[in-house]
């Protein structure tokens, strides 16, 4: 069983007066237990049981605006005074800065809204595995099949969150998640491709026979692939890719990142970073959302931003202390964005393959070639050729290339929205990248 | 050495009871108890903004049986715990019928020794460092937008108990100094980052001044950086300069070679043992023996000592890295690659320092033979599908060669590749081997555990690189 919200404030409040007695201005501590349950297979058959059952706290001191932080994973009573202890003797020898402070105290979150977030049932193992003995059966549906990967884990948690203004609050949340991953082989090649359920409830959750055939498909699609020439090319991201550019685009309007001068949109308030079309959002309080949040890491409360709006950057991702910093109120964003997303384009899927006679549409990208200092952009990629809107046939061991800030003014999106991450974007068409290959 | 019984209701005994009952009828298991101690110290935008200690504590109890590995991990050393844990495992292998292998090599040898580093220095002579940091770059150069330097230190101790009650312990030391600088000139904004580290102090990196040089090595790439052009695209000749750019080798390769992916035939290496995988004169070893690198461990996490495994000699594929699991269902030993990020985690088969070592040639004959293509000195991250065998990495310092010349330098490219061959486009090896500065972690299946990596400049002949020009 996860411990209930009575230990867990317990214990905050045992750090917090432990924290004030010894001489501590302000005090902020955060304590989270996660028990997480999962199976894997392999081959249909069982490959792997783990139960893993986390305790973590993390408690922060301040002397004025003297700062230092410790956390562990053992809430005796005992070692939990040793750190405290620890941690105020080294606050008090850390330098100051000035921006250092608790939230203010009227920013704070005062309701917590039912977001629905979490879901007490419970699968036992012998249930996950026939979840996953009929996701693999699925997923065998050709001999080029010869390997399957499949995983169910049910994760569940609770946490408090506290500080010495008197903010105290937490609560629950759970996921479940079930993941299929295929190899296939022909005379020419081996290739792999993935898919996964990750929803807030089980019941949500994708059907086992869904998972296994989409699977099953997708690595098909990818055998014999080919290498392409280098060229300018207009490139069309797969959903489950362009939510990695929105990821991107929140770390790069991070508050942090903009307060240390280490983003290529710094100064870019109300200033057009994108075509016309976009709009991005990002809304805490999607009910059952994998990003939701009832409050941010530091117990802020967060409403529903409009970032972009007609290609326009309305806001950045503000937290406390880079707000201060920027002289700008934290806007409930520490911990970064949470369910974010491209509003839909105008045209269909469809539509948008048929924009160019010539796309390569992506579904993988490998690598970690983005610098958000000055936005280039550069990964390894796989996908397919696509002509009059049709697909030709799989293309491999390519690289494609370009700016954020190009890419971003050269974006189109379909209308074909989904959510099912924690970012979330319709298909999307990025016209003048570099594709290289032979 | 922890003692993991001081505090708790379990006693030595009970705990060696429960593991003998929970792995009575496994092939193999064990319990592993983890203290570790670490801290973090950051000095960023003039102020130190960090200051973190950390301390965690905790058990995996594992239990295999056949090729299913049973897990449960908890914080709590208690005998509640520890019984829940050995009840969830044998609930999962409840058919198991298997016959405990007892046996475990022994070495008297240690590649470090048991200091705990975040003890060995104040907080007041790092913050010291710190700031001389700053104020040396800041001071140095006009240009210098931003200094970010860092401490990381940890001590690890382990023990591992075997059914039958058999323990083996280890104290791992590792430090990490780094230091990320960024310049602006005429618009434009550039990075340069580097660091050292190991399983030794941190005086032992930094004595007779030596942040000074890792500096200027910061400093030194992000000024290269600026004056940088686009990037080529398309397929040329890469040559590779010695020390770090063998992550190379670790993505193409090295995760090609692990055991668990040839167990599983996912690798593209699975069945190519014995054959020819490399050019001639390409020798390649993954050791965990080398004194105080980050890399190096004496006995892996499931007890194994470490070793020096050729993997690739003069060409031809010799061994996989191995854990007992994989060892055992491929009829072979453990090499002693058996790791995991902490007991939150299972054992995985896992890289160490993996090496290329020198040939004949030097760097200066592979730039002369070169008409176009690029000479790259220092990396980024990388990535490999192991499937498929396709690899990348990101340059963060790279050149145009132009007739046998190094000519400007390049932004930060992709470069991608295919794991099974590119090691017979491999033309040139040189005859200046490095080790890396010891900075790496290596990630799988969302476990980090620190690796090194070490080359001399190689030349390959054929290698895409994802730039934008055309």
């Amino acid at each position: 069983m996860i411990k209930d919200q009575e230990y867990l404030k317990s214990k905050a409040s045992y750090c917090l007066n432990l924290a004030k007695k010894l001489g501590a201005t302000d005090a902020s501590v955060t304590i989270g237990n996660s028990i997480s349950e999962s199976v894997s297979f392999r081959n249909k058959e069982l490959d792997e049981s783990n139960r893993s059952d986390s305790l973590a706290i993390s408690i922060e001191t301040f002397k004025d605006k003297k700062k230092s932080s410790i956390s562990s994973s053992n809430l005796q009573d005992e070692n939990l005074k040793t750190l405290i202890e620890k941690c105020f003797e080294t606050t008090k020898i850390t330098p100051e800065d000035e921006f250092n402070s608790l939230p203010d105290k009227d920013l704070l979150e005062r309701q917590i809204k039912n977001l629905d977030l979490y879901d007490d049932s419970h699968l036992e193992n012998d249930k996950k595995i026939d979840y996953l003995k009929e996701l693999e059966e699925t997923a065998s549906i050709s001999k080029k099949i010869i390997n399957t990967e499949s995983g169910f884990t049910e994760y569940k948690s609770n946490f408090i969150l506290a500080n010495s203004d008197g903010f105290c609050n937490g609560y629950k949340s759970s996921s479940f998640y079930a993941s299929c991953v295929a190899v296939a082989k022909d005379e020419n090649s081996m290739e792999r491709d993935y898919e996964y359920t990750n929803k807030r409830h089980l019941n949500d959750i994708a059907s086992p026979s869904n998972l296994g055939k989409i699977t099953a498909q997708q690595t098909l699609k990818k055998l014999s692939p080919k290498k392409i020439g280098s060229e300018k090319i207009s490139i069309i991201f797969d959903r489950r890719i362009a939510n990695g550019l929105l990821h991107s685009f929140a770390s790069a309007i991070s508050s942090s990142a903009i307060a240390r001068g280490m983003s290529f949109l710094k100064d870019k308030i109300d200033q057009k970073i994108f075509s016309d079309t976009i709009n991005i959002f990002d809304k805490p309080d999607l009910v059952k959302g994998i990003g939701s949040k009832c409050f941010d890491s530091e117990g802020v409360k967060s409403e529903t931003l409009k970032l972009v709006e007609s290609g326009f950057l309305k806001h950045y991702l503000v937290d406390t202390y880079s707000g201060k910093k920027l002289n700008m109120k934290s806007n409930g964003r520490s911990g970064g964005s949470t369910n974010i997303y491209f509003e839909n384009g105008k045209i269909s899927f469809e539509e948008l393959l048929k924009v160019n006679s010539k796309n390569l549409y992506i579904t993988e990208t490998i690598g970690h070639g983005t610098n958000l200092v000055t936005g280039d952009y550069s990964v390894g990629a796989t996908g397919f050729l696509i002509e009059n809107g049709e697909f030709k046939y799989p293309v491999n061991e390519i690289t494609i290339a370009g700016n954020f800030k190009d890419m971003f003014q050269n974006m189109t999106l379909a209308n074909d929205l989904e959510f099912k991450y924690s970012a979330n974007s319709p298909t999307m068409m990025i016209e003048g990248m570099v594709v290289a290959g032979k | 050495m922890s003692n993991f019984f001081k505090k708790s209701d379990l006693t030595r005994k009970d705990a060696e009871n429960i593991i003998s009952d929970t792995l009575n009828k496994c092939d193999d298991g064990e319990l592993y108890l983890e203290e570790s101690k670490s801290e973090s110290i950051l000095l960023d935008d003039n102020k130190i903004k960090k200051s973190n200690y950390s301390s965690d504590l905790g058990f995996g109890l594992r239990a295999v049986s056949g090729e299913i590995v049973a897990y449960s991990h908890s914080n709590d050393i208690s005998k509640s715990s520890l019984k829940l844990s050995s009840e969830n495992l044998k609930s999962t292998l409840k058919s198991s019928k298997g016959t405990y292998n007892y046996e475990i090599p022994k070495s008297n040898k240690k590649f470090y020794d048991d200091i705990n580093p975040i003890e060995q220095k104040s907080l007041d002579s790092k913050l010291e460092v710190l700031n001389k940091v700053n104020d040396y770059l800041r001071t140095k150069d006009s240009a210098v937008k931003q200094v970010t330097a860092s401490f990381s230190g940890e001590q690890k101790s382990i023990e591992i108990i075997r059914s039958g009650g058999e323990s083996l312990t280890d104290i791992r030391p590792l430090i990490r100094f780094n230091v990320s600088v960024m310049l602006e000139k005429n618009g434009r904004k550039e990075t340069g980052v580097y660091g050292i580290g190991g399983r030794q102090s941190y005086d032992d990196y930094l004595k007779n001044d030596n942040w000074k040089n890792v500096c200027e090595e910061a400093l030194r790439i992000a000024s290269v950086n600026l004056d940088s052009k686009p990037a080529p695209a398309g397929e040329m000749k890469v040559v590779l300069g010695p020390g770090w750019p063998a992550i190379l080798i670790h993505e193409a390769i090295g995760h090609g070679l692990e055991g668990d992916f040839n167990r599983k035939k996912t690798s593209a290496f699975h069945d190519l043992m014995g054959q020819k995988v490399a050019s001639e004169g390409v020798t390649i070893v993954d050791d965990g023996t080398i004194d105080k690198r980050r890399g190096s461990l004496t006995i892996d996490d499931e007890g194994t000592p470490t070793e020096r495994t050729v993997l690739i000699e003069n060409g031809i594929l010799k061994n996989f890295m191995q854990d007992r699991l994989n060892a055992r269902l491929m009829s072979t030993r453990s090499t002693g690659s058996g790791r995991r990020e902490n007991y939150r985690h299972i054992v995985l088969p896992r890289m160490r320092n993996t090496m290329m070592l020198s040939g004949k040639q030097t760097q200066d004959e592979m730039i002369k033979s070169v008409d176009k293509g690029i000479f790259a000195v220092s990396f980024g991250g990388g990535q490999v599908d192991i499937t498929s065998g396709k690899f990348v990495f990101n340059c963060t310092e790279a050149y145009e060669i132009n007739n046998g010349k190094i000519g400007s330098p390049i932004k930060g490219a992709t470069l991608i590749g295919d794991g099974p061959s590119i090691l017979k486009e491999v033309s040139m090896v040189g005859n200046d081997m490095m080790m890396d500065p010891g900075i790496g972690t290596c990630g799988k299946a969302g476990q980090g555990v620190p690796v090194g990596v070490a080359q001399p400049s190689i030349l390959i002949d054929k290698m895409t690189v994802g730039g934008t020009k055309i």
